[in-house]
């Protein structure tokens, strides 16, 4: 489905369904320099179960026209014009790191608006390294190699993926090629500097669910202790030899957490 | 914060798309000899039909043994995904189908596997879908036979007999110019000799049979989807970008962004032609796979002392191997094959098709037989059997006269077979001898 905001065409995986008011709504948002495709599984099933499904893809990501966005609340703000124009009133809230911040973000300023709130891959404060963010400044093929690599358990880097001969180094990278030349960069930096995320947390009043991966590297389970003592009471679910690419690595113990909250 | 490096082909070959057995602790990728997979439950089993969630519902469309297989060729190629078929034709088959339809056309190398040229010069006409042949070594010859309904540009990386060496970057260029994917035959080469993809390519089949498995003991093939083709902005390719009736209007660039391909050919292909791969040959074929990079290695060297030594025989009046000094195609192999241009290639004798008979008939140690890859070293005489199906003309645009003789040298020791060579030349000599006197 497309539909246009501020002048721009935004584009919202649906699974070819109109919105229905009567049902309930599930957003997905993807992570940096991804877009919607990360979510198909998840959308697919949640459609199937009653619910309307929107993942959308960020402004300047995927099948959305314009340029990047270039912080967290700009993206939260945005998120609520598209629910608008889809006049979808509550809504649960899916986000995968960027989008989780998202999602936060949204929960925190938008409270009626959120029904629930799942934050995937996700912690708070979620600092980029230097190496990183240079190499997305100059859209450096280096980026992706790094956000792949890292991205994937260490085990995972050898494959061994549940979706039949879908080798998940080629598909992150792929994406990520795929990314228009300083997506991804914003979308690191608006992560990089968002700092205001543990405050927001304490403002979030709907469930919260954390779906985190044993593995991360990139926002290691660790770090996740001040973001869970912010938030209020989140359930926390983490799903071991998984990375930071849970839906890829880990499509069907993320199905089973999402089930927890949606 | 750098990019550590990632894993090289020969850790890729032993170890990508395998883990631990989870259910035993298994170190080999077992056998799943099993035509189905039970369900926990029906929400599950739905799940599972509606691609909702990962897993396996019947072999015809995937297994867990052949998932490996599928991913670790996916891993060597740095594709995003492959498909495990019943044999090389059933790869080239299923991604021909994937991609059109009857009133479609494909422009093709004229130098060609013969199988693969029976398919598309007599098989496919049938269906609906034409093939325009030309020269392999001449890009702009792909280019002037584009028409407005093709839709794939197809060779081999090296074509067989003749090893005409396939200008990848040039082909590339000219297809996606159309708005066309580039598909290459590599199983003459394997990802141990070129990566296809980092030259251009879109989606690369494989001959399993041949130098991934080595053995000789199983038939197979691979498809592989490099993920970089832009399938929407062509806006050719309906099957992949338009609503699917079969699978309740699925979109497949919609929901699968650079697995569209790939995806398709597994939920349609696969699913309605059938042609897939027994989880036992797959099983055999990862075994041949985790020795890839020191067979091709041994291959390579084996053929360049192979080529040195009939490049001073007096009986071989041509040697079609791109390394040797002289071939056209001697600059191209040694940018796009610095390891080494394979292990198969064809020579002429002088004397004829009587001549090639004779060698044939005199070796003892090269099997005569119709197979390319194998350990063993392997010899036939392509005019009277791989490719008897072709004219004469045909036989000319693909470098096969009547005298070529095709070698595919194996890993036995190098002073062997030049010893059972030295045989077959002595036979062909005589031959030659023979004509000359009644000439």
């Amino acid at each position: 489905m497309k539909i246009t905001i501020d002048n721009n065409s935004v584009y919202c995986y649906t699974n070819s369904r109109d919105i229905d008011s009567d049902k309930p709504s599930i957003v997905f948002i993807h992570g940096s320099g991804m877009d919607h495709t990360v979510w198909t599984l998840a959308a697919r099933h949640f459609a199937r179960h009653g619910n309307n499904v929107i993942a959308v893809d960020l402004p300047g990501h995927g099948r959305s026209a314009g340029a990047a966005l270039e912080n967290i609340a700009a993206m939260a703000d945005w998120l609520k014009k598209v629910l608008d124009a889809l006049k979808v009133e509550a809504t649960a809230v899916v986000g995968h790191s960027l989008g989780s911040l998202i999602a936060l973000d949204f929960s925190a300023r938008y409270a009626s608006r959120a029904r629930a709130l799942v934050m995937v891959g996700t912690i708070v404060p979620m600092p980029v390294s230097d190496a990183i963010l240079e190499a997305c400044k100059n859209n450096d093929h280096s980026a992706y190699d790094m956000l792949t690599q890292y991205g994937l358990s260490k085990r995972h880097q050898y494959g061994g993926n549940r979706s039949s001969g879908i080798w998940m180094v080629g598909s992150s990278l792929r994406l990520y090629e795929r990314s228009k030349p300083g997506a991804l960069y914003h979308d690191m930096n608006a992560c990089n500097e968002y700092q205001c995320g543990l405050e927001r947390a304490r403002a979030v009043e709907c469930p919260v669910l954390m779906v985190l991966g044993s593995e991360d590297r990139l926002t290691p389970v660790r770090g996740t202790r001040p973001l869970q003592e912010a938030l209020n009471h989140p359930e926390v679910s983490v799903l071991p030899g998984a990375g930071h690419t849970l839906m890829m690595e880990a499509p069907n113990a993320l199905l089973d957490a999402l089930h927890r909250v949606l | 914060m750098s990019a550590p490096d990632y894993p090289g082909l020969d850790t890729l070959a032993l170890h990508a798309g395998s883990q631990p057995d989870p259910a035993t602790g298994a170190r080999a990728t077992p056998i799943y000899q099993s035509a189905s997979f039970c369900f926990p439950d029906s929400d599950y089993a739905a799940s599972l039909f509606n691609i909702e969630r990962a897993g396996h519902v019947y072999s015809r469309l995937s297994n867990p043994t052949n998932a490996v297989l599928e991913e670790r060729i996916a891993a060597l190629e740095d594709g995003v995904g492959a498909i495990a078929t019943a044999s090389g034709q059933a790869a080239l088959t299923l991604a021909i189908m994937t991609l059109m339809g009857a009133g479609s056309h494909i422009v093709a190398a004229a130098a060609l596997y013969g199988g693969s040229h029976n398919l598309l010069a007599y098989t496919l006409p049938r269906l609906g879908i034409e093939t325009t042949f030309v020269d392999a070594r001449d890009p702009q010859a792909f280019a002037s036979a584009i028409q407005d309904n093709t839709r794939l540009v197809f060779a081999e990386t090296v074509g067989n007999p003749g090893l005409d060496v396939l200008n990848i970057p040039e082909v590339a260029a000219v297809a996606h110019k159309a708005g066309l994917p580039l598909m290459v035959d590599s199983t003459f080469t394997t990802p141990y000799l070129i990566k296809p993809f980092e030259h251009g390519a879109d989606i690369i089949m494989h001959s399993a049979t041949k130098f991934l498995s080595g053995h000789g003991i199983v038939i197979g093939g691979l498809l592989v989807d490099g993920g970089r083709f832009d399938w929407d902005a062509s806006g050719k390719f309906p099957t992949l970008t338009e609503p699917y009736a079969g699978f309740h209007n699925l979109v497949f660039s919609e929901e699968f962004g650079p697995a569209a391909f790939i995806q398709r050919a597994r939920k349609e292909g696969l699913r309605d032609f059938g042609a897939c791969m027994s989880p036992t040959t797959a099983f055999h074929i990862l075994q041949g796979i985790e020795t890839l990079g020191l067979r091709m290695s041994r291959h390579v060297e084996n053929t360049r002392s192979v080529v040195e030594f009939l490049a001073q025989q007096e009986h071989v009046s041509r040697i079609g191997y791109p390394e040797l000094e002289g071939h056209p195609d001697q600059p191209l192999a040694a940018a796009l094959l610095p390891k080494g241009c394979g292990a198969v290639f064809s020579f002429d004798l002088k004397g004829g098709r009587d001549a090639g008979i004779a060698f044939v008939d005199a070796l003892n140690l090269f099997s005569h037989l119709a197979n390319v890859g194998d350990a063993k070293s392997l010899v036939i005489h392509p005019a009277s059997t791989t490719h008897h199906r072709m004219d004469a003309a045909a036989l000319a645009a693909g470098g096969i006269g009547e005298g070529t003789i095709r070698l595919s040298i194996g890993l036995e020791d190098p002073r062997d077979l030049m010893a059972d060579l030295k045989q077959g030349l002595r036979a062909a000599g005589k031959v030659a001898a023979k004509q000359t006197v009644t000439s």
